[in-house]
Protein backbone atom coordinates (compact mmCIF):
# COMPACT_ATOMS: atom_id res chain seq x y z
CA UNK A 1 0.00 0.00 0.00
CA UNK A 2 1.72 3.18 -0.74
CA UNK A 3 0.47 6.88 -1.64
CA UNK A 4 0.72 9.11 -4.49
CA UNK A 5 1.00 12.81 -5.18
CA UNK A 6 -0.38 14.49 -8.02
CA UNK A 7 0.22 18.39 -9.38
CA UNK A 8 -3.15 18.56 -10.93
CA UNK A 9 -2.51 21.61 -13.04
CA UNK A 10 -4.62 24.75 -14.13
CA UNK A 11 -4.87 27.73 -15.91
CA UNK A 12 -6.28 30.66 -13.88
CA UNK A 13 -8.64 29.05 -11.71
CA UNK A 14 -9.55 25.75 -14.58
CA UNK A 15 -7.89 22.56 -14.16
CA UNK A 16 -6.59 21.41 -17.86
CA UNK A 17 -7.71 18.36 -18.94
CA UNK A 18 -3.85 17.00 -17.82
CA UNK A 19 -4.65 17.04 -14.59
CA UNK A 20 -7.95 14.52 -14.77
CA UNK A 21 -5.81 12.00 -16.15
CA UNK A 22 -2.90 12.13 -13.82
CA UNK A 23 -5.34 11.45 -11.15
CA UNK A 24 -6.45 8.80 -12.88
CA UNK A 25 -3.28 7.16 -13.40
CA UNK A 26 -2.16 8.21 -9.98
CA UNK A 27 -5.59 5.76 -8.84
CA UNK A 28 -4.75 2.78 -10.40
CA UNK A 29 -1.07 2.75 -9.28
CA UNK A 30 -2.39 3.57 -5.94
CA UNK A 31 -5.07 0.77 -6.69
CA UNK A 32 -2.18 -1.32 -7.79
CA UNK A 33 -0.26 -1.19 -4.88
CA UNK A 34 -3.06 -2.55 -2.68
CA UNK A 35 -5.36 0.72 -2.07
CA UNK A 36 -3.15 3.52 -1.12
CA UNK A 37 -4.24 7.47 -1.20
CA UNK A 38 -3.79 9.82 -3.74
CA UNK A 39 -3.24 13.27 -3.08
CA UNK A 40 -3.82 15.69 -5.42
CA UNK A 41 -1.99 19.43 -4.93
CA UNK A 42 -3.78 22.18 -7.12
CA UNK A 43 -2.38 25.39 -7.14
CA UNK A 44 -4.10 28.86 -8.63
CA UNK A 45 -6.36 31.80 -7.31
CA UNK A 46 -8.69 32.06 -4.80
CA UNK A 47 -11.80 29.47 -5.54
CA UNK A 48 -9.64 26.59 -7.26
CA UNK A 49 -10.25 25.02 -3.97
CA UNK A 50 -13.80 24.32 -5.78
CA UNK A 51 -12.44 21.93 -8.44
CA UNK A 52 -11.67 19.47 -5.88
CA UNK A 53 -15.05 17.67 -6.55
CA UNK A 54 -13.53 17.30 -10.15
CA UNK A 55 -10.59 15.55 -8.92
CA UNK A 56 -12.69 13.26 -6.28
CA UNK A 57 -14.48 12.31 -9.43
CA UNK A 58 -11.20 10.80 -10.88
CA UNK A 59 -10.26 9.10 -7.44
CA UNK A 60 -8.19 12.16 -5.50
CA UNK A 61 -8.65 11.16 -1.50
CA UNK A 62 -7.14 14.31 -0.49
CA UNK A 63 -6.83 17.76 -2.48
CA UNK A 64 -4.06 19.74 -1.19
CA UNK A 65 -5.61 23.59 -1.79
CA UNK A 66 -3.04 26.27 -2.38
CA UNK A 67 -4.20 29.39 -2.97
CA UNK A 68 -2.68 33.06 -4.08
CA UNK A 69 -3.44 35.55 -6.18
CA UNK A 70 0.07 35.35 -7.79
CA UNK A 71 -0.53 31.58 -8.70
CA UNK A 72 -3.26 33.21 -11.66
CA UNK A 73 -0.05 32.49 -13.77
CA UNK A 74 2.46 29.73 -13.66
CA UNK A 75 4.90 30.47 -10.59
CA UNK A 76 6.94 28.11 -11.16
CA UNK A 77 9.75 28.42 -8.57
CA UNK A 78 6.88 29.04 -5.59
CA UNK A 79 5.01 25.90 -6.97
CA UNK A 80 8.18 23.91 -7.37
CA UNK A 81 9.22 24.80 -3.69
CA UNK A 82 5.45 23.67 -2.45
CA UNK A 83 5.39 20.48 -4.35
CA UNK A 84 8.94 19.63 -3.01
CA UNK A 85 8.14 20.67 0.76
CA UNK A 86 4.87 18.44 0.35
CA UNK A 87 6.70 15.35 -1.04
CA UNK A 88 9.13 15.28 1.41
CA UNK A 89 6.74 15.80 4.81
CA UNK A 90 5.08 12.87 3.47
CA UNK A 91 6.11 9.10 1.87
CA UNK A 92 4.92 9.46 -1.51
CA UNK A 93 5.93 6.41 -4.52
CA UNK A 94 5.59 8.33 -6.83
CA UNK A 95 4.78 12.12 -8.25
CA UNK A 96 2.31 12.29 -11.45
CA UNK A 97 1.88 14.89 -13.58
CA UNK A 98 1.65 16.05 -17.22
CA UNK A 99 4.44 16.44 -19.41
CA UNK A 100 2.49 19.80 -20.63
CA UNK A 101 4.16 23.12 -20.70
CA UNK A 102 4.18 23.30 -17.21
CA UNK A 103 4.98 19.25 -16.44
CA UNK A 104 7.95 19.92 -18.72
CA UNK A 105 9.20 22.95 -16.58
CA UNK A 106 8.32 21.39 -13.28
CA UNK A 107 9.47 18.24 -13.39
CA UNK A 108 13.09 18.45 -14.12
CA UNK A 109 13.19 21.01 -10.68
CA UNK A 110 11.04 18.39 -8.20
CA UNK A 111 13.66 15.62 -9.70
CA UNK A 112 16.67 18.38 -8.57
CA UNK A 113 15.06 19.47 -5.59
CA UNK A 114 14.12 16.06 -4.29
CA UNK A 115 17.53 14.15 -5.85
CA UNK A 116 14.21 11.37 -6.81
CA UNK A 117 14.15 10.00 -10.55
CA UNK A 118 12.12 11.22 -12.99
CA UNK A 119 10.55 9.55 -16.33
CA UNK A 120 8.94 12.11 -19.15
CA UNK A 121 6.69 11.82 -21.61
CA UNK A 122 5.32 8.34 -20.59
CA UNK A 123 2.66 6.95 -21.89
CA UNK A 124 2.10 3.84 -20.31
CA UNK A 125 3.26 3.14 -16.58
CA UNK A 126 3.07 -0.04 -14.28
CA UNK A 127 3.81 -0.95 -10.73
CA UNK A 128 4.57 -4.28 -9.38
CA UNK A 129 6.17 -4.98 -6.17
CA UNK A 130 9.24 -2.15 -5.52
CA UNK A 131 9.33 -1.54 -9.56
CA UNK A 132 8.05 0.79 -11.77
CA UNK A 133 8.17 0.54 -15.51
CA UNK A 134 7.38 2.99 -18.27
CA UNK A 135 6.85 3.30 -21.59
CA UNK A 136 8.23 6.46 -23.24
CA UNK A 137 8.44 7.02 -27.15
CA UNK A 138 11.56 8.89 -28.00
CA UNK A 139 13.47 9.52 -31.08
CA UNK A 140 10.66 11.72 -31.91
CA UNK A 141 8.03 8.38 -31.38
CA UNK A 142 10.19 6.05 -34.27
CA UNK A 143 11.18 4.67 -31.13
CA UNK A 144 9.04 2.92 -28.01
CA UNK A 145 11.48 2.60 -24.80
CA UNK A 146 10.84 0.44 -21.53
CA UNK A 147 12.80 2.05 -18.89
CA UNK A 148 12.67 0.95 -15.28
CA UNK A 149 12.91 3.55 -12.59
CA UNK A 150 14.59 2.98 -9.19
CA UNK A 151 14.17 5.11 -5.90
CA UNK A 152 11.27 6.71 -4.23
CA UNK A 153 9.67 9.02 -5.07
CA UNK A 154 9.81 8.13 -8.93
CA UNK A 155 8.48 11.72 -10.45
CA UNK A 156 6.42 10.38 -13.95
CA UNK A 157 5.59 12.59 -16.15
CA UNK A 158 2.60 11.29 -18.28
CA UNK A 159 1.61 12.79 -22.31
CA UNK A 160 -1.23 14.62 -22.67
CA UNK A 161 -4.16 12.49 -23.72
CA UNK A 162 -1.98 9.37 -23.90
CA UNK A 163 -4.73 7.93 -20.57
CA UNK A 164 -7.97 8.50 -20.42
CA UNK A 165 -9.30 10.79 -17.12
CA UNK A 166 -11.81 7.54 -15.79
CA UNK A 167 -14.78 7.60 -13.26
CA UNK A 168 -13.32 6.72 -9.73
CA UNK A 169 -15.46 8.68 -7.51
CA UNK A 170 -14.88 9.46 -3.78
CA UNK A 171 -15.60 12.98 -1.68
CA UNK A 172 -12.20 13.94 -1.47
CA UNK A 173 -10.92 15.66 1.99
CA UNK A 174 -9.44 19.18 1.33
CA UNK A 175 -6.56 20.29 3.09
CA UNK A 176 -5.33 24.02 2.39
CA UNK A 177 -1.87 24.79 2.13
CA UNK A 178 0.25 27.25 2.29
CA UNK A 179 2.85 28.25 -0.60
CA UNK A 180 6.41 26.90 0.70
CA UNK A 181 7.97 30.27 -0.42
CA UNK A 182 6.02 33.57 -1.69
CA UNK A 183 4.87 33.62 -4.91
CA UNK A 184 5.16 37.17 -5.99
CA UNK A 185 9.34 36.45 -5.18
CA UNK A 186 10.01 34.44 -7.72
CA UNK A 187 13.16 35.16 -9.76
CA UNK A 188 11.04 33.96 -13.26
CA UNK A 189 7.84 36.14 -13.35
CA UNK A 190 5.35 36.11 -15.73
CA UNK A 191 4.58 39.61 -16.98
CA UNK A 192 2.03 38.67 -19.96
CA UNK A 193 -0.09 35.95 -20.73
CA UNK A 194 -0.82 36.08 -24.39
CA UNK A 195 -4.42 33.90 -25.30
CA UNK A 196 -4.33 32.23 -28.14
CA UNK A 197 -7.30 31.80 -31.19
CA UNK A 198 -10.39 32.23 -29.43
CA UNK A 199 -12.55 29.16 -29.65
CA UNK A 200 -10.22 26.56 -30.72
CA UNK A 201 -8.83 23.79 -28.60
CA UNK A 202 -5.41 23.45 -28.18
CA UNK A 203 -3.71 20.50 -30.41
CA UNK A 204 -3.06 18.49 -27.31
CA UNK A 205 -6.88 18.36 -26.46
CA UNK A 206 -8.49 18.87 -29.76
CA UNK A 207 -10.28 15.45 -31.06
CA UNK A 208 -9.78 16.63 -34.76
CA UNK A 209 -7.00 18.08 -36.03
CA UNK A 210 -6.62 19.83 -39.29
CA UNK A 211 -3.39 20.75 -40.91
CA UNK A 212 -1.98 22.47 -43.67
CA UNK A 213 1.12 22.48 -45.66
CA UNK A 214 2.57 24.00 -48.37
CA UNK A 215 0.22 22.68 -50.80
CA UNK A 216 -1.74 24.96 -50.12
CA UNK A 217 0.39 27.15 -52.27
CA UNK A 218 -0.06 30.63 -50.72
CA UNK A 219 -0.78 32.27 -46.40
CA UNK A 220 -4.36 33.63 -47.36
CA UNK A 221 -5.08 30.08 -48.85
CA UNK A 222 -4.95 28.68 -44.93
CA UNK A 223 -8.73 29.78 -44.37
CA UNK A 224 -9.54 26.48 -46.34
CA UNK A 225 -7.92 24.82 -43.38
CA UNK A 226 -9.37 27.24 -41.01
CA UNK A 227 -13.10 26.85 -42.33
CA UNK A 228 -13.15 22.62 -42.12
CA UNK A 229 -11.77 23.04 -38.71
CA UNK A 230 -14.86 25.30 -38.17
CA UNK A 231 -17.08 22.72 -39.95
CA UNK A 232 -16.07 20.03 -37.48
CA UNK A 233 -16.50 22.39 -34.68
CA UNK A 234 -13.82 20.95 -32.50
CA UNK A 235 -11.12 20.70 -34.51
CA UNK A 236 -7.73 22.58 -33.92
CA UNK A 237 -5.54 23.85 -36.69
CA UNK A 238 -2.03 22.70 -37.44
CA UNK A 239 1.06 23.01 -39.75
CA UNK A 240 3.92 21.77 -41.18
CA UNK A 241 7.25 23.38 -40.50
CA UNK A 242 7.53 24.59 -44.19
CA UNK A 243 4.78 26.46 -43.14
CA UNK A 244 5.81 27.87 -39.99
CA UNK A 245 9.27 28.47 -41.44
CA UNK A 246 7.54 30.86 -44.37
CA UNK A 247 5.85 32.53 -41.63
CA UNK A 248 2.55 31.64 -43.08
CA UNK A 249 1.83 30.36 -39.50
CA UNK A 250 3.32 30.92 -36.02
CA UNK A 251 5.96 28.54 -34.86
CA UNK A 252 3.78 27.03 -31.85
CA UNK A 253 1.33 25.40 -34.23
CA UNK A 254 3.67 23.20 -36.23
CA UNK A 255 3.59 19.70 -35.92
CA UNK A 256 6.38 17.01 -36.50
CA UNK A 257 9.25 16.36 -35.09
CA UNK A 258 10.43 19.63 -33.60
CA UNK A 259 7.42 20.96 -32.90
CA UNK A 260 4.09 19.73 -31.59
CA UNK A 261 3.59 15.64 -31.28
CA UNK A 262 -0.07 14.81 -31.98
CA UNK A 263 -2.44 11.89 -31.69
CA UNK A 264 -6.39 12.93 -31.90
CA UNK A 265 -8.95 10.51 -32.86
CA UNK A 266 -8.79 12.18 -36.92
CA UNK A 267 -5.86 14.02 -38.75
CA UNK A 268 -6.91 15.67 -42.08
CA UNK A 269 -3.71 16.78 -43.74
CA UNK A 270 -4.57 19.29 -46.18
CA UNK A 271 -1.69 19.51 -49.01
CA UNK A 272 1.24 18.23 -46.96
CA UNK A 273 3.39 15.49 -48.62
CA UNK A 274 4.41 13.77 -45.38
CA UNK A 275 8.47 14.56 -44.73
CA UNK A 276 9.40 12.31 -41.99
CA UNK A 277 9.71 14.94 -39.64
CA UNK A 278 6.10 15.61 -40.08
CA UNK A 279 5.04 12.37 -40.19
CA UNK A 280 6.94 11.89 -36.35
CA UNK A 281 4.69 14.15 -35.34
CA UNK A 282 1.36 12.99 -36.42
CA UNK A 283 1.73 9.35 -37.14
CA UNK A 284 0.28 7.65 -33.86
CA UNK A 285 -3.16 9.41 -35.07
CA UNK A 286 -6.12 7.01 -34.33
CA UNK A 287 -7.93 8.35 -38.36
CA UNK A 288 -5.63 10.01 -40.62
CA UNK A 289 -6.97 11.63 -44.18
CA UNK A 290 -4.62 13.26 -46.77
CA UNK A 291 -5.57 15.48 -49.68
CA UNK A 292 -2.77 15.80 -52.43
CA UNK A 293 -2.23 16.00 -55.61
CA UNK A 294 1.05 13.85 -55.86
CA UNK A 295 -0.08 10.49 -55.90
CA UNK A 296 2.84 9.59 -54.89
CA UNK A 297 3.44 11.91 -51.60
CA UNK A 298 4.37 9.94 -48.76
CA UNK A 299 1.39 11.01 -46.83
CA UNK A 300 -0.75 8.22 -48.86
CA UNK A 301 1.61 5.56 -47.42
CA UNK A 302 0.26 6.29 -43.75
CA UNK A 303 -3.30 7.47 -44.70
CA UNK A 304 -6.36 5.73 -44.05
CA UNK A 305 -8.09 7.98 -46.45
CA UNK A 306 -6.40 9.38 -49.66
CA UNK A 307 -8.10 11.65 -51.81
CA UNK A 308 -5.42 12.74 -54.84
CA UNK A 309 -6.69 15.89 -55.85
CA UNK A 310 -6.23 19.75 -55.71
CA UNK A 311 -6.79 20.97 -52.32
CA UNK A 312 -8.09 24.25 -53.28
CA UNK A 313 -11.26 21.98 -55.02
CA UNK A 314 -11.24 19.08 -52.78
CA UNK A 315 -11.07 20.89 -49.18
CA UNK A 316 -13.84 23.45 -50.10
CA UNK A 317 -16.41 20.66 -50.94
CA UNK A 318 -14.84 18.72 -47.90
CA UNK A 319 -15.86 21.65 -45.56
CA UNK A 320 -19.38 21.12 -47.44
CA UNK A 321 -19.93 18.36 -47.17
CA UNK A 322 -19.04 17.85 -43.23
CA UNK A 323 -21.40 20.71 -42.65
CA UNK A 324 -24.11 19.07 -43.85
CA UNK A 325 -23.00 16.00 -41.85
CA UNK A 326 -22.89 18.05 -38.63
CA UNK A 327 -26.72 19.54 -39.47
CA UNK A 328 -28.05 15.81 -39.98
CA UNK A 329 -27.05 15.04 -36.55
CA UNK B 1 29.23 38.47 -21.78
CA UNK B 2 29.91 34.29 -20.44
CA UNK B 3 27.88 32.13 -22.24
CA UNK B 4 27.89 28.24 -21.79
CA UNK B 5 26.10 26.39 -23.87
CA UNK B 6 25.73 22.41 -23.38
CA UNK B 7 24.85 20.65 -26.29
CA UNK B 8 24.32 16.51 -27.28
CA UNK B 9 25.04 14.40 -30.21
CA UNK B 10 22.05 12.66 -31.86
CA UNK B 11 21.21 10.56 -34.79
CA UNK B 12 20.16 12.23 -38.01
CA UNK B 13 16.28 13.24 -37.31
CA UNK B 14 15.40 11.50 -40.84
CA UNK B 15 16.89 7.78 -39.73
CA UNK B 16 14.80 4.46 -40.07
CA UNK B 17 15.29 3.08 -37.13
CA UNK B 18 16.36 -0.40 -36.63
CA UNK B 19 16.57 -1.86 -32.98
CA UNK B 20 20.18 -3.28 -32.28
CA UNK B 21 20.84 -6.63 -31.25
CA UNK B 22 20.81 -6.29 -27.31
CA UNK B 23 17.49 -5.07 -27.99
CA UNK B 24 17.94 -2.20 -25.65
CA UNK B 25 19.81 0.04 -27.70
CA UNK B 26 19.64 1.37 -31.62
CA UNK B 27 21.74 -0.12 -34.24
CA UNK B 28 24.23 2.57 -34.97
CA UNK B 29 25.33 0.47 -37.71
CA UNK B 30 25.23 3.40 -40.73
CA UNK B 31 23.34 5.90 -38.83
CA UNK B 32 24.79 9.69 -39.28
CA UNK B 33 25.29 11.76 -35.92
CA UNK B 34 25.29 15.01 -36.18
CA UNK B 35 24.61 18.44 -33.42
CA UNK B 36 21.23 18.14 -32.32
CA UNK B 37 18.34 20.38 -34.10
CA UNK B 38 17.64 22.10 -30.57
CA UNK B 39 21.14 22.34 -29.59
CA UNK B 40 22.34 24.37 -32.42
CA UNK B 41 19.65 26.53 -32.12
CA UNK B 42 21.12 26.77 -28.83
CA UNK B 43 24.61 27.85 -30.01
CA UNK B 44 22.84 29.72 -32.45
CA UNK B 45 21.34 31.99 -29.57
CA UNK B 46 24.65 32.38 -27.93
CA UNK B 47 26.61 33.13 -30.90
CA UNK B 48 24.07 36.34 -31.90
CA UNK B 49 23.96 37.05 -28.21
CA UNK B 50 27.82 37.56 -28.30
CA UNK B 51 27.96 39.68 -31.59
CA UNK B 52 25.49 42.16 -30.22
CA UNK B 53 26.68 42.36 -26.63
CA UNK B 54 30.12 42.97 -27.40
CA UNK B 55 33.26 41.62 -25.91
CA UNK B 56 32.57 38.00 -24.37
CA UNK B 57 33.19 33.94 -24.73
CA UNK B 58 30.77 31.15 -25.61
CA UNK B 59 31.69 27.69 -24.16
CA UNK B 60 30.25 24.58 -25.56
CA UNK B 61 30.00 21.39 -23.45
CA UNK B 62 29.22 18.41 -24.29
CA UNK B 63 29.32 14.82 -22.20
CA UNK B 64 29.96 11.59 -23.69
CA UNK B 65 32.46 9.57 -25.39
CA UNK B 66 35.29 10.71 -27.77
CA UNK B 67 33.13 11.04 -30.52
CA UNK B 68 31.36 14.26 -29.01
CA UNK B 69 34.31 16.12 -29.67
CA UNK B 70 33.60 16.19 -33.71
CA UNK B 71 30.28 17.89 -32.35
CA UNK B 72 32.63 20.43 -30.11
CA UNK B 73 34.51 21.04 -33.06
CA UNK B 74 31.13 21.86 -35.10
CA UNK B 75 30.30 24.47 -32.93
CA UNK B 76 33.21 25.99 -32.47
CA UNK B 77 33.64 26.37 -36.78
CA UNK B 78 30.20 28.09 -36.10
CA UNK B 79 31.93 30.42 -34.01
CA UNK B 80 31.97 29.11 -30.17
CA UNK B 81 35.18 30.03 -28.48
CA UNK B 82 36.18 26.75 -26.96
CA UNK B 83 34.75 23.51 -25.91
CA UNK B 84 35.26 21.07 -22.63
CA UNK B 85 33.98 17.47 -23.13
CA UNK B 86 33.21 15.48 -19.75
CA UNK B 87 34.56 12.46 -20.69
CA UNK B 88 31.55 9.36 -20.37
CA UNK B 89 31.81 6.12 -22.04
CA UNK B 90 27.66 5.94 -22.53
CA UNK B 91 25.42 8.79 -22.47
CA UNK B 92 23.14 7.59 -19.97
CA UNK B 93 18.71 7.58 -20.60
CA UNK B 94 18.90 9.37 -16.54
CA UNK B 95 18.78 13.03 -17.41
CA UNK B 96 19.09 14.34 -13.60
CA UNK B 97 22.65 11.86 -13.33
CA UNK B 98 23.78 14.04 -16.22
CA UNK B 99 22.49 17.10 -14.73
CA UNK B 100 24.70 16.34 -11.84
CA UNK B 101 27.63 16.16 -14.03
CA UNK B 102 27.08 19.69 -15.94
CA UNK B 103 26.27 21.19 -12.88
CA UNK B 104 29.80 20.42 -11.13
CA UNK B 105 31.46 21.61 -14.40
CA UNK B 106 29.48 24.53 -14.55
CA UNK B 107 29.30 25.92 -10.98
CA UNK B 108 32.71 27.38 -10.82
CA UNK B 109 32.11 29.15 -14.58
CA UNK B 110 30.40 32.26 -13.74
CA UNK B 111 28.25 32.41 -16.71
CA UNK B 112 26.32 35.23 -17.17
CA UNK B 113 24.06 32.40 -19.42
CA UNK B 114 23.86 28.77 -19.97
CA UNK B 115 22.13 27.28 -22.61
CA UNK B 116 20.44 24.30 -23.40
CA UNK B 117 18.09 22.71 -25.93
CA UNK B 118 14.61 22.62 -24.98
CA UNK B 119 15.37 18.56 -25.41
CA UNK B 120 17.46 16.66 -27.64
CA UNK B 121 15.91 14.38 -30.30
CA UNK B 122 16.89 10.90 -29.04
CA UNK B 123 15.84 11.12 -25.16
CA UNK B 124 13.19 13.46 -25.81
CA UNK B 125 12.77 14.25 -22.01
CA UNK B 126 13.89 17.46 -22.09
CA UNK B 127 15.16 17.38 -18.38
CA UNK B 128 18.54 18.08 -18.38
CA UNK B 129 18.60 21.89 -18.74
CA UNK B 130 15.92 22.69 -16.21
CA UNK B 131 17.55 20.20 -13.92
CA UNK B 132 20.77 21.69 -14.39
CA UNK B 133 19.40 25.08 -12.86
CA UNK B 134 17.85 23.71 -10.20
CA UNK B 135 21.14 22.15 -8.94
CA UNK B 136 22.84 25.35 -9.28
CA UNK B 137 19.80 27.47 -7.94
CA UNK B 138 20.00 29.52 -10.52
CA UNK B 139 16.82 30.92 -12.28
CA UNK B 140 15.52 29.11 -15.52
CA UNK B 141 13.16 29.58 -18.26
CA UNK B 142 12.23 26.12 -19.85
CA UNK B 143 11.72 26.41 -23.40
CA UNK B 144 11.90 29.85 -24.62
CA UNK B 145 10.53 30.48 -28.17
CA UNK B 146 12.06 34.17 -27.70
CA UNK B 147 14.16 35.71 -25.92
CA UNK B 148 15.75 39.34 -25.22
CA UNK B 149 18.75 39.87 -22.85
CA UNK B 150 19.56 43.87 -22.26
CA UNK B 151 20.57 45.56 -18.63
CA UNK B 152 21.34 42.43 -16.69
CA UNK B 153 17.88 41.05 -17.22
CA UNK B 154 16.11 38.70 -19.42
CA UNK B 155 12.65 38.40 -20.99
CA UNK B 156 11.16 35.54 -23.11
CA UNK B 157 8.15 34.35 -24.68
CA UNK B 158 7.01 30.37 -23.72
CA UNK B 159 4.45 28.60 -25.44
CA UNK B 160 2.15 27.11 -23.85
CA UNK B 161 -0.62 25.05 -25.00
CA UNK B 162 -2.83 27.42 -26.99
CA UNK B 163 -1.15 30.32 -25.69
CA UNK B 164 1.64 32.19 -24.88
CA UNK B 165 3.56 33.60 -21.53
CA UNK B 166 6.05 36.31 -21.27
CA UNK B 167 8.39 36.25 -18.68
CA UNK B 168 11.18 38.52 -16.82
CA UNK B 169 13.83 37.18 -15.01
CA UNK B 170 17.40 38.22 -13.41
CA UNK B 171 20.88 37.18 -14.71
CA UNK B 172 22.75 34.57 -14.42
CA UNK B 173 20.21 32.22 -15.58
CA UNK B 174 19.62 29.35 -17.47
CA UNK B 175 17.51 29.15 -20.72
CA UNK B 176 16.52 26.32 -22.86
CA UNK B 177 15.90 26.83 -26.17
CA UNK B 178 12.68 26.07 -28.56
CA UNK B 179 12.51 26.25 -32.29
CA UNK B 180 11.59 29.54 -33.98
CA UNK B 181 13.76 31.34 -31.73
CA UNK B 182 17.14 31.52 -34.55
CA UNK B 183 18.10 29.67 -37.65
CA UNK B 184 21.77 27.78 -36.70
CA UNK B 185 24.22 29.47 -39.21
CA UNK B 186 26.54 26.90 -41.76
CA UNK B 187 29.77 27.14 -41.07
CA UNK B 188 31.96 28.76 -42.76
CA UNK B 189 35.23 27.43 -44.79
CA UNK B 190 37.43 29.77 -42.48
CA UNK B 191 35.08 28.66 -39.49
CA UNK B 192 35.99 25.25 -40.33
CA UNK B 193 39.81 25.72 -40.17
CA UNK B 194 39.52 27.98 -37.23
CA UNK B 195 37.95 25.37 -35.30
CA UNK B 196 40.62 22.88 -35.77
CA UNK B 197 43.27 25.66 -33.33
CA UNK B 198 40.96 26.10 -30.47
CA UNK B 199 41.01 24.85 -27.45
CA UNK B 200 39.52 21.66 -26.09
CA UNK B 201 39.63 20.35 -22.96
CA UNK B 202 38.62 16.93 -22.11
CA UNK B 203 37.69 15.79 -18.54
CA UNK B 204 35.91 13.50 -16.64
CA UNK B 205 32.35 13.12 -16.25
CA UNK B 206 31.30 13.40 -12.35
CA UNK B 207 27.69 11.64 -13.40
CA UNK B 208 25.31 10.99 -11.17
CA UNK B 209 24.12 7.53 -10.07
CA UNK B 210 21.74 6.74 -13.10
CA UNK B 211 18.12 5.64 -11.17
CA UNK B 212 16.19 5.59 -14.59
CA UNK B 213 17.94 2.58 -17.06
CA UNK B 214 16.50 1.28 -20.44
CA UNK B 215 15.18 -2.42 -20.35
CA UNK B 216 14.05 -2.39 -24.00
CA UNK B 217 13.62 -0.86 -27.13
CA UNK B 218 11.11 -1.70 -29.86
CA UNK B 219 9.60 -0.02 -32.66
CA UNK B 220 5.70 1.61 -32.95
CA UNK B 221 3.05 -0.96 -34.03
CA UNK B 222 3.32 -0.11 -38.57
CA UNK B 223 0.13 1.59 -39.30
CA UNK B 224 -1.84 -0.10 -41.55
CA UNK B 225 -1.28 0.43 -45.63
CA UNK B 226 -2.50 3.86 -46.82
CA UNK B 227 -5.25 3.82 -49.08
CA UNK B 228 -6.28 6.21 -51.75
CA UNK B 229 -9.95 5.91 -51.87
CA UNK B 230 -10.92 8.37 -55.17
CA UNK B 231 -9.71 11.79 -57.14
CA UNK B 232 -11.25 15.27 -56.88
CA UNK B 233 -14.04 16.50 -55.02
CA UNK B 234 -15.82 13.48 -56.99
CA UNK B 235 -14.49 11.64 -54.04
CA UNK B 236 -15.44 13.79 -50.92
CA UNK B 237 -19.60 11.94 -50.29
CA UNK B 238 -17.30 8.84 -49.84
CA UNK B 239 -14.49 9.90 -47.40
CA UNK B 240 -17.67 11.81 -45.41
CA UNK B 241 -19.23 8.49 -45.66
CA UNK B 242 -15.83 6.09 -44.35
CA UNK B 243 -15.51 8.86 -41.66
CA UNK B 244 -19.47 8.11 -40.43
CA UNK B 245 -19.41 4.19 -40.74
CA UNK B 246 -15.93 3.02 -40.52
CA UNK B 247 -13.83 5.39 -38.50
CA UNK B 248 -16.93 7.02 -36.62
CA UNK B 249 -15.11 9.85 -35.98
CA UNK B 250 -17.77 12.01 -38.06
Amino acid sequence: MANFLVFAETRGAELRKVAGEAVSVARRLADATGGGEVHALVAGPSGVGQKAETLGRFGADVVLVVEHVALTTFAREAIAETVAQRANSASYRAIVLGFSAQGRDLGPRLAAKLDAPLVSDVTDVEITGDSLTVKHPAYANKVIVTLTVSGAPAIVSVRPSAFTATESPRAARLEPLAPAVDPTAGRVKVVQVIEGARGRPDLADAPVIVAGGRGLKAPENFKLVEDLADAFGNAAVGATRAVTDEGWRPHADQIGQTGRQVSPQLYVAVGISGAIQHLAGMRSSKTIVAINKDREAPIFKVADYGIVGDVLEVVPALTQAVREAKKGH
Amino acid sequence: MKIAVCIKRTPDSETRFRIGASGSAIDEGGVKFDMDDFASYAVEVALQLKEKTGPGEVVAIALGPDNVQETLRKAMSMGVDRGIQLKADAVPFDGLAIAKALAAELEAGAFDLIFFGKHAFDTGSGVVGTATAELLDLPCVTAASKLEIANGKGTARRELEGAAEMVEFSLPAVVTIDEGIARPRYPSLKGIMAAKKKPLEAKPAQLGTPRVAVKGMALPPDRPPGRIIGEGSAAVSELVKLLQTEAKVL
